[in-house]
Order: structure tokens, then C-alpha cells, then sequence
């Protein structure tokens, strides 16, 4: 029942990315872990965690784009999911410290000791154990955005409207998180991290399983996805998307279809947020910026917008394009390269980077296209 | 049929009474009334601006009426309800643009319509049975697009969508169909086509249709309603109505 929903009418771009995305799940943490420093196949841990840093934003695209491409819901805040999943498994590191912290208090992280607060806010019970802060990588992004898309999608909010206050809600919380007795350790959030289910985060073995976990959590993401919108819940969503008063007319609960699909998607942003934070050892405020959910926004028009694997492939390639740039003497240009990139996708590659090879492919195969020409967001 | 409802106020199908909507001071119905017959198909023509569109609107569920009544199966007041509950109770709207899901296979479209749970988990774990699998293919044949039903809707002509939006009222299988301006942009051989497939609609199914064509509505051969300024000016058939004064005045005689 379970494999049949999510394995149903995958093409063959589906089975490449799946492929690709098990490959690298088990390669690179082998070629980190059994091929010794020297070896020119060798890859080191750093490299192994920024890519993991990749993937993290590639599930964030997917996400993103179930709600943008398909049901064409532009969130201007997805960002936030993404924050909120990682600062529930950040808060679940911090339990794990105990009283290896500075001070060293048992119960209390350092910054609450710093604060002098003396007893752990009602909030922060329960996160010491691993299942439970799991469910809170779901819960607490996908409550937001039901409560959030609840109220939005009854009074009919949508369009440029509803992309406002989407970035007006992760604005909010930045500056939320950024007061010191919120209790999520301020300006400077979480970290320092030592262990995850009594493994070293530090350590490579470490690093390599949660880069392996971060492929697997993509896979499950992408099928979950994929699996939504081929279904007849996905035509619908389309339809929404398309002429949403005609869907009304035929029937169907439009606020109900949209918040499904919001909600899930915000839940998928919450554990790709939630991957993302023992590897790169932080999460603070920052995240929570409009700029990042913009940026978000960017790589899936890059990638290419309603097709899944388009979303996660501009986040890799716009992120991979991100580390180069900053890294050299070009780093104070990279914010024009990014504004320019989507400039220029926008005018000359309206469907993206796979649109445009998917359409470049079609003509070199067949120079007059007998079939139906294939619009950009439908699959 | 509603002789076995014991809450019915009325046997119509559709009524509407005293019915008035103004929008910023402009009063687009006023004071309009109308019933219809289960199984009658009723035609309403009008000058532009008469209020056809709105009354429509309000029927749909689009356009909350600031007084009057519309009731539904006798017993059900519409103004309470919005879209998704009045498309639930078997009323199907054709809307005078045609407004059909272009980037969806013309299969999908039917697909979308065909009546079914409406419900995010029914959809969500949706499996096509073989009867509705034929009747797709029925409706297909129907409306003459069962060789083009893998193509984009957006790449049919405007000729054959609104032969697709009348296929998806038929898969809806409402009680009642509103069908605004079927004829609008067709050719006079697919104005005729359309005029038979109604027809053959209306045999069971009450139908109302909003048309400036008359030829077509000489075809369709019912009953005639004018509306002028957002209430009725006449009703009757359609020789009658054409010789009456004040339609040849406000309408026909332009």
C-alpha cells in the first residue's frame, strides 16, 4: 500500500535521483571513512559535512517547491520551518552536554546558567530524550503551519498577500529568538554541541553516518513529495493552483487541500533543519532571516520550479556556486551573482535548469514534436 | 420529487425570491425572482449588465445576496452555504469564460470533475475503479474528445474547451447545471453541435442557460426568461417573448 503510493508513475528522472542520491549516501561516507588521508580518492570529513550541508537545503527546496510549484502557495518563510526543526534537535544537543558545559550544572545549559536563570523552563522538558525531540522536529513546524495556514487559507489569502505575511511570520520569530529570555540562548543559540545518542558529533564515524541519514531522509522526502503529487490530491492541488475558483466550483475544500500540503511541507523543512544542525554545529537567530528563506525561494526557480528534483538540484548548485564565490577573492560579489542568477533565469530559463534541459532534450530527439509540448509545472 | 420531503417549502428545483445585490451602491439584481422545475431547461437572455452573471454568482454560492431567498431541493437555503458545499449539492456551473485546468491531460480534467469524495485523504489515496474509468471514456465520447484525452487542455481550441467544461458539469452529474454562454465564440456548426449535446443534457438534468445568441436558443426550443436591470421583464416562450414591447425596446430591437 505504503511502497505502491510512493513508487507509483515514477519516471525515469525519479529512479536517476534516487539512484544519484543513494550513491553519494554510501560513497562518500566510504570514501571518507576506508580510504586512508593520503589517497587521492580520499574524501575528508569537511568536505563530506558541507556537502551534508547541501543536502540539508536540497530536502528545504523539495519542500519548498510542494507548496510553490504544485500548489502555488509562495512562502517567503520556509526558512522558519527550517528553524524551528533545527532548533529542536539543537535543543535536544544541548540536553545531551550535561554538565560537560562550562559551568558545569547538570540540568541547565550555559547559557541559562550565564543568565541566572535557576530551573529549566517548563519548554525545554522532554528534550533529553531523542524520540521525543524527533517528534518535535515534526510537531513544531507542522503546528505552526497548520495554525498559520489555518487562519491564512480560510479568509483566502494568497498571492503577493499571503508571501508577505509568510515573511512577516519568520521575521517574527527572529526577532523572538534573538531576546535572551525566550530561552533558546539568544543572539547566539545553540552549540557547542558534544554528543548525539551517546556518539561524538565531533567525530568522522559520526559525521558520516548523519551525512548517510541526510541522504536517506532526502530519498524519503523526495518519494513523499513525489508520491503527493501524482496522486489525485496532487491534480487537485495543480488545479488549485491553476484556477482555483474553478476548483471551488467542482467542489472541492480549497483551504483544506492547501494546508495539507503546507503543513507537510513545513514538517519536511523541520527535518531537513533538524539534519542540518549537529552537522554544521550551530543554530541561532540567523536562520531564521528573510534573506534565507528568499534565497530558498531562488534555488528552486533555479533549479526549476514543479518538478521536485529541479528544486533539490538548484539548491546543491546555487549553494555549491555560494562556497566557491565567498571562498575567493570574489566573496564581497556574491550577492550580486546571486541577484544576477535570478535575474537571468527568470528572463532566459523561465523553467530552470531541468526545464531547459528536459525541453533542449526533446528537440534534439524528436525535431517535430508530434506529442503534447511539456508545460513547466505539471509532471 | 420532493413530494417525499417533508421539509420542502416549495416543489421548484431552484427558488429565488426578491433577490436583491447591490455592489458599491450599484444595485446589480433587484427584487429578482425565479423557479425552476426539476428536469425543465430554462434559458436567460438579457442585455448586457441585466444581472446574468450575478445571479449566477449568487446561485453558486460566490455572491451573498443582501436580501431575498434562494432555496434549493425545496429546503435548503443556498445563501448559508459557500462554493465547495453548493458544488457538493449537485449544482454545476459552466462558466462564460472557459475556465478549464490547462496545464492537466483533457483525461484529468474529466477525472477532477467526475463525482467522487472530495476529501483530502479520498484523493489523497485515490484509485480510479473500472466503472469510473468508463464513464470517463463515456464522457469522452460525449463531448468528442476520447482521441485527444492524453493532450493539455490548454492546447485545445476554444471551441473544444467548452465542450470539456460541458464534459466536467456531466462528470460532476449535478442536479443542475448552469451553463453561461456555451455558444460564446463558436463557429455556427459547433453552436449547432452544442445546441443537440444540451439537448441531450437536459433530458435529465434541469439545466439553465444564459445566451445572447437567439438562433441558438430558437434551437434549444424552451422556455425564455428576460432579464433587464437585475430583474425579470418577461418569461414565457420565445415567440412570445420577442413580441413583447418592452423586450424589442431594451434588448432585441438594439
Amino acid at each position: 500500500m505504503i511502497s505502491r503510493f510512493l513508487l507509483q508513475n515514477m519516471d525515469k528522472r525519479g529512479y536517476a535521483f534516487l539512484a544519484i542520491v543513494a550513491a553519494i549516501g554510501i560513497l562518500v561516507p566510504l570514501l571518507n571513512l576506508a580510504v586512508p588521508a593520503g589517497s587521492p580518492l580520499h574524501v575528508p570529513t569537511s568536505t563530506m559535512s558541507l556537502w551534508g550541508k547541501y543536502l540539508c537545503y536540497a530536502l528545504l527546496a523539495i519542500s519548498l517547491d510542494l507548496v510553490w510549484g504544485y500548489c502555488g502557495i509562495l512562502s517567503l518563510g520556509h526558512g522558519a520551518f527550517f528553524a524551528l526543526g533545527g532548533y529542536a534537535m539543537g535543543m535536544y544537543l544541548m540536553r545531551q552536554i550535561g554538565s560537560r558545559g562550562t559551568y558545569g550544572n547538570p540540568i541547565l545549559p550555559d547559557f541559562m546558567v550565564f543568565l541566572n536563570w535557576q530551573e529549566l523552563p517548563w519548554y525545554w522538558y522532554g528534550f533529553s530524550s531523542f524520540p521525543f525531540a524527533m517528534l518535535m522536529v515534526l510537531l513544531a513546524p507542522g503546528l505552526l503551519a497548520f495554525i498559520f495556514g489555518w487562519f491564512a487559507f480560510r479568509s483566502r489569502v494568497t498571492g503577493v498577500y499571503l508571501s508577505i505575511i509568510t515573511q512577516a511570520l519568520t521575521y517574527a520569530l527572529l526577532l523572538a529568538f534573538f531576546r535572551n529570555d525566550m530561552g533558546f540562548g539568544g543572539n547566539n543559540g545553540l552549540t557547542d554541541f558534544k554528543d548525539i545518542l551517546g556518539f561524538n558529533v565531533q567525530a568522522q564515524a559520526t559525521r558520516a553516518a548523519l551525512f548517510s541519514m541526510t541522504c536517506v531522509m532526502l530519498i524519503a522526502g523526495f518519494l513523499i513529495a513525489r508520491g503527493i503529487v501524482v496522486s489525485k490530491l496532487g491534480k487537485v492541488v495543480i488545479a488549485i493552483r491553476d484556477a482555483e475558483s474553478r476548483t471551488r466550483f467542482l467542489g472541492y475544500r480549497v483551504d483544506r487541500f492547501k494546508l495539507f500540503v503546507f503543513t507537510v511541507s513545513a514538517c519536511m523543512a523541520g527535518v531537513a533543519g533538524a539534519l542540518y544542525v549537529p552537522q554544521v554545529g550551530i543554530i541561532n537567530p540567523s536562520e531564521f532571516a528573510p534573506a534565507n528563506s528568499i534565497e530558498t525561494v531562488i534555488w528552486v526557480a533555479v533549479g526549476g520550479r514543479g518538478t521536485l528534483v529541479g528544486a533539490a538540484l538548484g539548491a546543491v548548485v546555487v549553494n555549491y556556486a555560494k562556497t566557491v564565490f565567498t571562498s575567493g577573492f570574489m566573496a564581497p560579489y556574491w550577492l550580486f551573482a546571486l541577484g544576477a542568477l535570478f535575474v537571468f533565469v527568470t528572463i532566459f530559463m523561465p523553467k530552470g535548469i531541468l526545464g531547459t534541459a528536459q525541453q533542449l532534450w526533446e528537440k534534439r530527439r524528436k525535431p517535430a514534436p508530434t506529442a503534447t509540448p511539456e508545460p513547466a509545472p505539471a509532471e | 420529487m420532493n413530494a417525499s420531503n417533508p421539509g420542502a417549502l416549495t416543489s421548484s428545483l431552484l427558488y429565488l425570491d426578491g433577490v436583491s445585490v447591490s455592489f458599491d451602491g450599484f444595485k446589480a439584481i433587484r427584487g429578482l425572482s425565479l423557479t425552476i422545475e426539476p428536469g425543465e431547461m430554462r434559458a436567460i437572455i438579457g442585455p448586457n449588465g441585466a444581472g446574468k452573471t450575478t445571479m449566477m454568482d449568487i446561485i453558486t454560492g460566490k455572491t451573498k445576496p443582501d436580501v431575498g431567498t434562494v432555496m434549493f431541493g425545496g429546503s435548503i437555503d443556498l445563501t448559508k452555504l459557500d462554493e465547495a458545499a453548493i458544488a457538493n449539492l449537485g449544482i454545476g456551473r459552466k462558466f462564460q469564460k472557459p475556465t478549464v485546468f490547462d496545464f492537466h491531460t483533457i483525461e484529468d480534467n474529466i477525472l477532477l470533475a467526475l463525482k467522487a469524495p472530495r476529501s483530502v485523504a479520498k484523493t489523497l489515496f485515490w484509485k480510479t475503479a473500472a466503472a469510473q474509468a468508463k464513464r470517463i471514456d463515456d464522457i469522452l465520447g460525449i463531448i468528442k474528445l476520447g482521441d485527444a484525452r492524453d493532450r493539455l487542455a490548454g492546447s485545445l481550441s476554444h471551441g473544444q474547451k467548452q465542450w470539456l467544461e460541458i464534459g466536467m458539469l456531466l462528470a460532476q452529474d449535478p442536479k443542475l447545471l448552469l451553463v453561461d454562454e456555451p455558444a460564446a465564440g463558436m463557429t455556427d456548426g459547433e453552436t449547432a453541435e452544442t445546441a443537440v449535446l444540451l439537448k441531450e443534457i437536459a433530458k435529465d438534468h434541469s439545466v439553465i442557460v444564459v445566451e445572447h445568441d437567439m438562433g441558438f436558443i430558437r434551437e434549444l426550443g424552451v422556455k425564455v426568461t428576460v432579464l433587464h436591470e437585475g430583474s425579470v421583464l418577461a418569461e414565457g416562450p420565445l415567440d412570445v417573448v420577442s413580441a413583447n414591447e418592452r423586450v424589442v425596446e431594451v434588448y432585441l430591437g438594439r
